[in-house]
């Protein structure tokens, strides 16, 4: 199993509306086929009333395992069903590498 | 001697405005650094910043203290405020210039500064 794929079914706890994962290792200086960064894309009611900083650390506990090893960042767009609704679907590009090593 | 988790508390309480980063805010060494020092300087406000590639103890020890395992952090009076996702959507949307000016103007308050 993928790193990917592995990502998607640990956060498939949230029972989310929107799940995206996205691969994006190719954008930084690691060897190709690297599973290192990651784009996530969610939304789900569990959101409700939640301040983006819990958001995250709520993602952060369920992929502590990932985090502490193999996956060096991860971009996280986490939205209700109303605030994605109210952003058309869009989600943020992530930026280019900045060389910064490990 | 202090150790590590002491200095970054005092860190944290003594600089109302402050980003934990890889590099420098002249010279980011991450995008997503750069992307989130590019917010903040855009508030116009005076920071202090942390290389955390120039310290790696405080690089190793602060996502437990924070409950936060990446870097960029921003911290406004001692609060996480989050990382690149975060800031940069505060930005957009001008809730980070907001936060920014409120806790610059906080703390030259406290200072008895005159803006006059």
């Amino acid at each position: 199993m993928t790193l990917q794929t592995q990502i998607e079914q640990k956060l498939a706890a949230l029972a989310p509306d929107v799940l995206q994962v996205e691969n994006e290792s190719h954008m930084h200086s690691v060897p190709a086929n690297s599973e290192t960064h990651f784009k996530v894309t969610l939304v789900s009611d569990a959101f409700d009333g939640m301040m983006p900083v819990k958001r995250h650390q709520q993602i952060y506990a369920l992929l502590a395992d990932e985090l502490s090893g193999p996956v060096h960042a991860l971009a996280l767009h986490l939205y209700t069903p109303a605030e994605w609704q109210a952003r058309g679907g869009e989600r943020p590009n992530s930026p280019n590498c900045r060389g910064g090593g490990k | 001697m202090s150790t590590t988790a002491e200095n970054i508390q005092r860190q944290i309480s003594e600089n109302p405005i402050l980003i934990f980063m890889k590099g420098s805010p002249q010279l980011p060494q991450c995008g997503f650094s750069a992307q989130t020092v590019q917010a903040l300087m855009s508030c116009g406000e005076r920071f202090a910043f942390v290389n955390v590639l120039d310290n790696p103890d405080i690089r190793a020890e602060l996502p437990k203290i924070a409950n936060w395992p990446t870097f960029p952090q921003l911290w406004v009076e001692g609060e996480l405020v989050g990382g690149c996702d975060i800031v940069v959507e505060m930005h957009q949307n001008g809730e980070l210039e907001k936060l920014v000016k409120a806790a610059a103007e906080r703390a030259g308050a406290a200072e008895g500064g005159d803006n006059a």
